[in-house]
């Protein structure tokens, strides 16, 4: 008995010092190998007198219990230990930068013609493009503006051709023509696109961007014009209530014509718009004027309908606070950077124009 | 057009105020572009005579002058005009007045070291026209009111309208003005028309030429002879000052009158200077003539001129010749009130290049029937300024106007508009407007006045209705949300998908012009020819892109400049191949310059290469739908690519069109435009080249197949001529068995020590795994031989041993 006692003194003993994984394995197979101290004693029960043996037998086994749990606890203490040294050691400055990542932008322009789409196809809009090198009948005569038409003056064209019957298109109106001439009526689209005009100042550039609206089919008048529009500039602007101005005024294309101002005021130089007295142009439209309908072979006795066309930049410039026309063209790095949309931001129509 | 509402009043007669006329007449679509309030700064300018200038102490171009403001003493004022001279007679703008056309106030300041009292002003200053060579000269007649006021003390603004260019009545403050009581603005004052009353003949004969292409098909004139052109009384020169015209001489100041008051542009001769008569004919090619503007004009064939038997006197509605003109001691004139052809005009100024007012109102047409009114008031008030005698009206034409008959049909304004308007409104506006009536069940048939060439049809009617009923009465119809039709087509749903595309790996989007500088174009031209633009709006913006690489590369070389290093930019939209519609592609052209990882301090720098924007445009296109395993790529690239380092990638190996280019740019080209980088790399994806996806989402995917048996990798290293393309033995490898062979990669390509010079070893690593069973060694073993043998087969490559 007092070999057991001693084993067991002995090795409490020396598992309270500090030891490292293979001190302990060796302890263990000291005790537990096949000639280990605890093993021996097991070989021994057998030689044991009978009435000391159940008693001798009991307790080795608590013994050996009581020094495997202790062994293994220290195991588990050395590991526990090891990997917190290990991470201990592993420890790095996180407030290091992360590795590079480039960004990319989706141009102001971009973006505003996606939310215009979304807008309009909300409505039963599809979209329709044309090319941007036209006939002069397309932009022009097609669109009751004849030669020699004061309202051409208003056009600064850019020509191809000495003859000028080829030139860049003034509007996204010629993008009308191309579809009422390919398809038979209803009609419902925006064309939005290109437009060029040999015009350059801070508020003009030689190349800005249009969307074109039509509607044609047999009951449309300015009511539904109006509704439209109305509609758009709030979904656009993203507010519940606007001020919205129809004014008379005069497009070959259209009679009667309209110009649409909306109301705005200026907070610490900046434009809000929807609220205050102040009106701004923002697009022009009418009923499609019925010389327009029968250059594309349509009898306007049996269809009518609307059109507008509005400057999708100038849209961008007044909800984004864009003050330089020039500068959507200028491709400068940081400009993009500043006033560029993630690609990520699609405006759709179930999550809305903006995050 | 400018207008005061004094001189409406003259016309209309109403007890609104100013602030209602402003918002009445954009209501009915006269839009009010501006308003002017002189009034409360106008006793702040005052006539006044320069009477000794020297010449500035310290600036060549500037002079100091003593001058006359009515005061004791003379004020000296900093001048640089070259016709501020002694004598002058001009405006002086007192310190503290607020100079019209800067809206800036004016105040006491030294100029280069002399203290200037004041200013002297130009017309453009003042914004009486667009004159800003010199400062004002008033004529002698103002010498006797030096130190008074230059403006009346009128309180009315000046306002400006934005008039359309189909409404030339309004052209005329007498058009507004009915117009105005149309809407129900006040009423239109109705005068007794005032005729000549003369016996003697108009003794100068006048002819209107018959012939093709006649511009003037009536000419009616009146001769007034004995004249004392004088200066004008004060009631016309605050007319016309206050609506922002210089007054010049009497004569000259009651056609202008007439012309602002009733848009019946006249015109006075001298009549000593004609010689024997007036011809209305063609001008012939070569003719010249001096213009009132004092400058000279050499006709072409066709243009309507006003001669007499010595040659031109003038373009007829256009412009005035100095031969004829009147001066302050003509004694005789004749007045010229006729009707030119819109077409005819504009085509001559345009040819000539000439802008003038009277030239702006012709060419929108003016009411032929305003001849006579025209001569009878011009004529009258001659004579009450200058004295004289009139002769009879003189009426020459060669075609007569014909009344304008409209059948409308009143249901067609609810059709249109979608408000009704009632029977008696519409009559009531229409004969306001000047309209005749003649009423058939629901159908009138209207007489168009003659000064509204721009009403031809029943559409037009229906404009004037709803437009003096106002627009606010149209209602607000709410769209339906409801869509028949998709949105986008396949084309339109690819292009966003490729924009957004780009742009998510890192490249900032750009708009440039359609147009370019030809010299980089050249650069980037290919084989496509060049598309001039006739009138470009700059020399380095003179033809349309041929592709989007010339401004982005323009671009990006600033924005180096700006300091940047690292860029990545890229634009979708058209090129140019010719100048027909539709000779256009959309391209996805991009550009990336410098390094990765510049100065990371994590990761390793490099310059930006080929396979980077291999991968932009391969993983773009796998994104977009197509298959890469079908890709085809070859080498063969525009000139603008470096010859080695560019490739260009079909979407499948037989097809024609190319569906992407990508590589470093040519070194010459970055060289010739001296851009400074330490690589260049770009991209161009063709759209009009990509067959469009699959209809749905739905059968773009195909049926879900993946194996669960074991996978086995196996590593080739082959030795291959340097010339033979990767892509051979990825063909190759992939010919083997497309069941077995799932995935195929390329690991190590190496030349140099222990592979034969100009050959090459690649490195592949080869999944191979069986949908129906785990392959055991022997299976594997069979493929194994296999690739190798068609690999050897079909590239000529060794395995290495």
């Amino acid at each position: 008995m007092s070999d057991l006692k001693k084993i067991k003194d002995e090795f409490l003993l020396k598992l309270k010092s500090k030891l490292n994984l293979s001190e302990v394995n060796q302890m263990k197979s000291d005790l537990f190998g096949k000639n280990g101290l605890v093993s021996s004693q097991f070989k021994k029960i057998g030689s044991i007198a009978e009435t000391e043996r159940k008693k001798f037998a009991s307790e080795l086994n608590v013994i050996k219990d009581e020094l495997q749990d202790l062994i293994n606890l220290k195991i588990k203490e050395i590991e526990n230990e090891e990997i917190r040294e290990k991470l201990h050691k592993e420890k790095i400055d996180v407030t290091l930068p992360e590795r590079p990542f480039v960004r990319g932008k989706i141009h102001p322009v971009s973006q505003t013609i996606d939310e215009i789409s979304s807008i309009f196809s909300e409505i039963g809009f599809s979209v329709e493009e044309g090319p941007d090198v036209e006939s002069e009948y397309n932009n022009f005569t097609a669109l009751n503006t004849p030669e020699n038409h004061p309202a051409r003056d208003m056009h600064d064209t850019f020509y191809l051709d000495e003859k000028k019957e080829r030139l860049l298109r003034t509007h996204t109106s010629p993008v009308q023509i191309r579809t009422m001439l390919k398809d038979k009526p209803p009609f419902k689209i925006i064309a939005p696109g290109r437009t060029y005009r040999s015009d350059s100042d801070q508020t003009h550039a030689p190349m800005f961007h249009q969307v074109e609206g039509l509607h044609i089919d047999k009951d449309i008048n300015m009511g539904h014009l109006k509704g439209c529009l109305n509609y758009f500039i709030k979904e656009f602007f993203e507010l519940d209530k606007i001020k919205m101005r129809f004014r008379p005024s005069h497009f070959p294309f259209t009679e009667p014509s309209a110009e649409v101002d909306i109301g705005y005021e200026m907070r610490d130089g900046k434009i809000v718009i929807g609220e205050g007295d102040q009106w701004l142009e923002i697009l022009g439209c009418g009923m499609v004027h019925p010389n327009v309908l029968r250059n594309v072979k349509i009898d306007p006795i049996k269809f009518q309908g609307y059109a507008f066309g509005m400057g999708i930049d100038r849209l961008a410039m007044l909800k984004y606070g864009i003050n330089d026309l020039r500068a959507f063209f200028d491709c400068d790095y940081r400009w993009l950077n500043h006033f560029g949309f993630d690609p990520l931001d699609v405006p759709t129509n179930y999550r809305g124009l903006s995050r | 057009m400018k207008i005061t509402f004094d001189w409406l009043k003259d016309h209309l007669k109403t007890n609104l105020k100013e602030k209602n006329l402003l918002e009445q007449l954009t209501n009915i679509g006269l839009e009010v572009e501006g308003v002017q309030n002189l009034s409360s700064d106008k006793e702040l300018f005052k006539v006044a005579k320069i009477i000794k200038t020297i010449k500035h102490p310290n600036a060549d171009r500037l002079k100091v002058c003593d001058v006359d403001v009515g005061e004791k003493e003379f004020k000296k004022v900093v001048c640089g005009a070259a016709n501020a001279v002694e004598g002058l007679i001009t405006v002086y703008a007192l310190p503290g007045s607020i100079i019209p056309k800067t809206k800036t106030k004016l105040v006491v300041a030294k100029i280069r070291g002399v203290t200037s009292y004041g200013m002297l002003c130009s017309e453009s200053e003042l914004n009486l026209s667009d004159e800003s060579d010199g400062i004002i000269e008033l004529s002698s007649g103002y010498k006797k009111i030096i130190g008074k006021n230059y403006f009346s003390k009128s309180k009315s603004n000046l306002i400006d309208l934005s008039i359309t260019p189909n409404r030339p009545d309004c052209l005329g403050i007498r058009g507004i003005a009915r117009d105005l009581a149309a809407s129900g603005f006040g009423k239109l004052i109705h005068f007794k028309k005032k005729k000549i009353k003369s016996n003697n003949r108009q003794s100068l004969k006048v002819k209107i030429k018959k012939e093709k292409n006649q511009g003037c098909s009536i000419f009616g004139s009146c001769l007034i002879t004995d004249v004392k052109n004088t200066e004008s009384p004060q009631w016309l020169k605050d007319k016309l000052i206050s609506i922002g015209q210089k007054p010049i001489s009497a004569i000259v100041d009651i056609t202008n009158y007439v012309m602002f008051d009733l848009n019946r542009p006249l015109h006075a001769y001298d009549a000593d200077k004609i010689e024997k008569g007036i011809i209305v004919r063609n001008s012939k090619l070569g003719e010249k003539f001096t213009a009132l503007d004092n400058k000279d004009y050499k006709l072409e064939d066709g243009m309507c001129v006003i001669s007499d038997h010595k040659g031109v006197l003038g373009l007829g509605g256009i412009i005035g010749g100095t031969r004829s003109g009147t001066e302050l001691d003509t004694k005789n004139i004749l007045l010229e009130s006729a009707y030119f052809k819109p077409g005819s005009i504009r085509n001559t100024a345009k040819k000539l290049n000439l802008d003038t007012d009277a030239k702006f109102r012709f060419e929108r047409g003016i009411d032929p029937l305003s001849i006579e009114d025209g001569l009878n008031k011009a004529a009258i008030l001659i004579k009450e300024i200058c004295g004289g005698k009139i002769s009879k009206i003189d009426i020459q034409k060669i075609e007569t106007h014909k009344t304008k008959i409209v059948k409308f049909d009143i249901n067609l304004v609810e059709k249109i508009a979608g408000f009704k308007i009632s029977t008696k409104e519409i009559s009531k506006i229409l004969e306001n407007l000047g309209f005749k009536l003649k009423k058939k069940k629901n159908l009138f048939e209207l007489t168009v006045p003659s000064w509204r060439p721009d009403i031809t049809q029943e559409i037009d009617i229906v404009e004037e209705l709803v437009r003096i009923s106002g627009y606010d009465k149209i209602m607000i119809i709410d769209p339906i949300k409801e869509r028949k039709k998709s949105t986008l087509n396949k084309s339109q749903k690819l292009f966003h998908f490729l924009q957004r595309s780009i742009a998510s790996k890192g490249y900032i989007e750009a708009i440039t012009w359609s147009f370019t500088d030809s010299n980089y174009n050249n650069y980037f031209r290919d084989t496509k020819k060049e598309i001039k633009i006739v009138n470009p709006i700059s020399t380095e913006l003179d033809v349309l892109r041929n592709s989007i690489f010339s401004n982005l590369i323009i671009y990006l070389n600033k924005n180096l400049d700006r300091g940047f290093k690292d860029l990545s930019i890229y634009e979708i939209g058209p090129t140019f191949s010719g100048s027909m519609p539709g000779e256009q592609n959309t391209v996805v052209c991009g550009l990336s310059s410098g390094k990765k990882s510049r100065l990371s301090w994590i990761e390793k720098e490099r310059n930006v290469d080929v396979f980077d924007v291999k991968k932009e445009v391969v993983q773009t296109l796998i994104e977009a739908g197509y298959k890469s395993e079908e890709f085809f790529i070859d080498n063969k690239t525009p000139d603008y690519y470096h010859p080695g380092k560019s490739g260009r990638l079909f979407l499948k190996k037989d097809e024609d069109l190319v569906a992407a280019y990508f590589g470093e740019i040519h070194p010459s080209i970055i060289k010739k435009i001296g851009m400074k980088t330490e690589s260049l790399v770009g991209f161009e994806i063709f759209l009009d080249n990509l067959k469009l996806p699959a209809k749905t989402l739905n059968d773009q995917k195909n049926k879900f197949n993946v194996s669960d048996y074991q996978k086995s990798e196996r590593d080739f290293a082959f030795i291959i001529d340097r010339d033979v393309n990767a892509q051979d033995l990825i063909n190759a490898i992939a010919s083997v068995d497309q069941n077995l062979i799932s995935n195929i990669r390329v690991f190590d390509v190496y030349e140099g020590d222990n592979i034969p010079k100009n050959q090459k070893s690649i490195a592949i690593s080869v999944t191979i795994q069986s949908t129906e069973k785990t392959l055991n060694d022997n299976d594997l073993e069979n493929i194994n031989q296999l690739i190798i043998e068609t690999v050897e087969n079909r590239t000529g490559a060794k395995i290495r041993s």
